[in-house]
């Protein structure tokens, strides 16, 4: 059971192709972190993955089906998507943004008076995993950058998909949180669902994932565990001579900046 | 406000209770009031309990005035459930029925015929509100086609704000051509009007508003996680294109059928969702039913305020688009100062 991209090729109208035959399963239970340059086509291939984007060649597969046959709200059910940038333009409550994810899941109508039992629980379930239980009744813009990213992860985990797939959702959140939001992804993988995660932190996928996938130009040019990956020789192409290697003991090198 | 308080959203039921009854009061109290003074209660226990042969003066007056409260109940709702939904379809808290440029449209149309009363060989009257709702739904459809084929998420607001220009730079032409008198009249038309003294004009109002009201309904859903951000609500499985495309419809028809019928009658579109959308929140399902009740009893009340004035003796009305601005700026204004959206 996985979620499959096969010799996909995918592109914008306007930008020309960026993905040139990507191969990558993200089979459920694992948790995988996906690296690479500004531009390389990461946040391309996560879109395509999630069925947002409709690959320009080849195919994306849910559990051996094709992702194309699916309905938006079948496919929604199984993938939640978090996008790099999400802006809501009115003043609503974290319950309420969360309860628009928990919808997909079918607990709550947009006809509902109140917010039923179940809703209210899955609400606060997906909450608690993200640490955020006591942002509940809070505006969301009153949340500071890394609070607002992690109420936006509850929102995604509340469609209680199989496979997740998150466009750096660490960015702007401090270490505390980063560590957090990072072990939470490997303890979801654990019960069972796919991981896929944009991150631009080396150190922290190699502290959580259980693959990092490196991407080039379009390509993925490496696939393995944070010790099989992160060397020179996969790194140097994708980053240039601006970073150091770091020796650690009993784990894998400290990638850092030079 | 501290920054850890979040909107106090109100019950939803206590919400649109409340507010059913509010409409209820205005349609009761709406027809009671106005250039003639007449005997309230008598007048209400003969329309419902004798035959029209026996009605009093009293009960005829309140008869003639029941089309023109019905009218501004129906109005005054569907402008408020258009701003609601435009505000949210385009992402802008400052957007109105009237953004996309469909009452600028309706203008010239009506302006055509009263300039040139022999386009049309029907009365006056018809022939203004026909112009006005043509021009309207055209002009709704063109921003609609530019849109769909400009490649900016803005373009549709930019190609609303465009015929708005347009069609606005048109009616000063025809304006410029017009004669005085014929002048009189189109500024007349453009202050807004409840004029109905038959069932006609409300009942003519009905399809349309059928019509629009069912096709908003239908995507109501998806309207709550297009208000929380598009690319999410397309992850979600909306049909973003599609509903964007149903509701710019939906409310392109529904602003043209109203403002064919009563003038551009301003402020309401923007005010009431604004009012409304700290206590309904973000539940489509909730604000927009709340917003017609709300809206309609506004517009009933505004009528009845703009009968009942007697404006530096003059015994003449006060077009009801002029009232609404009036009451509904400090209004908002006072929004603006407490709250935030």
């Amino acid at each position: 059971m996985a979620l499959r991209a096969s010799r996909l090729e995918a592109g914008y109208p306007e930008g020309g192709k960026v993905l040139h035959g990507v191969d990558l399963d993200l089979p459920r239970g694992r948790f995988l972190c996906l690296l690479g340059p500004n531009g390389s086509g990461k946040s391309t291939l996560l879109r395509v993955l999630a069925g947002m984007l409709a690959p320009q060649a080849g195919a994306v597969h849910l559990d051996d089906a094709p992702l194309a046959g699916f309905g938006a709200r079948a496919r929604a059910q199984r993938i939640g998507f978090l996008p790099q940038e999400v802006r809501a333009s009115f003043s609503f409550r974290v319950d309420e943004a969360v309860a628009l994810g928990a919808r997909v899941a079918g607990h709550g109508a947009w006809h509902e008076t109140r917010p039923s039992a179940a809703t209210r629980q899955a609400v606060a379930h997906a909450l608690e995993q993200v640490e955020a239980g006591e942002l509940a009744a809070r505006a969301l813009e009153t949340l500071s950058g890394g609070e607002r990213r992690r109420v936006l992860v509850a929102s995604v985990l509340a469609q209680e998909p199989d496979y997740l797939l998150l466009d750096e959702p660490a960015a702007m959140l401090d270490l505390h949180h980063q560590a957090a939001l990072f072990g939470m992804l490997r303890r979801l993988a654990r019960s069972g669902l796919g991981v896929l995660c944009v991150t631009h932190d080396p150190n922290l996928a190699a502290a959580f994932a259980d693959e990092l996938v490196l991407m080039h130009r379009g390509r993925i040019t490496a696939r393995g565990t944070a010790a099989e990956v992160l060397d020179a020789a996969h790194l140097a192409p994708l980053f240039g001579v601006h970073f150091e290697l770091v020796p650690r003991a009993g784990g894998p090198p400290a990638v850092l900046p030079k | 406000m501290s920054a850890a308080a979040a909107p106090a959203r109100v019950p939803a039921a206590a919400l649109l209770g409340g507010l059913a009854v509010f409409s209820a009061v205005a349609l009761l109290l709406g027809p009671l009031w106005g250039s003639e003074s007449i005997e309230k209660w008598t007048a209400w226990t003969e329309l419902l309990q004798l035959d029209r042969a026996d009605w009093s003066v009293h009960t005829r007056i309140l008869n003639l005035r029941l089309p023109r409260v019905a009218l501004a109940w129906l109005a005054g709702g569907t402008l408020a459930v258009c701003g609601a939904v435009l505000q949210t379809l385009l992402r802008n808290g400052l957007a109105t029925p009237y953004t996309l440029g469909v009452s600028s449209a309706a203008s010239f149309g009506a302006f055509l015929s009263i300039a040139w009363p022999g386009l049309l060989p029907l009365g006056a009257g018809l022939s203004l509100r026909l112009g006005a709702l043509v021009f309207a739904l055209a002009e709704a459809g063109l921003v609609l086609a530019v849109a769909r084929r400009a490649r900016r998420a803005d373009g549709l607001i930019l190609a609303g704000v465009v015929f708005n220009f347009l069609f606005g730079a048109a009616t000063m032409l025809v304006r410029y051509l017009a004669d005085p008198y014929e002048l009189a009249s189109m500024d007349r038309w453009l202050m807004g009007s409840l004029q109905a003294v038959t069932a006609g004009a409300p009942l003519a109002l009905l399809p349309w508003l059928g019509v629009g009201l069912l096709l908003i309904a239908w995507r109501t859903s998806a309207l709550d996680q297009l208000a929380f951000d598009e690319e999410l609500a397309a992850a979600r499985g909306v049909p973003v294109r599609a509903v964007r495309r149903d509701l710019l419809l939906a409310t392109g028809l529904l602003t043209a059928a109203v403002v064919a019928q009563c003038g551009p009658i301003g402020f309401l579109g923007l005010l009431v969702p604004h009012a409304l959308r700290p206590f309904a929140g973000l539940r489509h399902g909730i604000l927009l039913p709340a917003c017609f009740l709300a809206g309609g009893g506004f517009l009933v009340f505004a009528d009845l305020a703009a009968r009942s004035l007697e404006l530096l003796g003059r015994h003449s009305e006060v077009p009801v688009g002029i009232l609404t601005a009036l009451l509904g700026a400090p209004f908002f204004l006072l929004l603006l100062l407490r709250s935030r959206f």
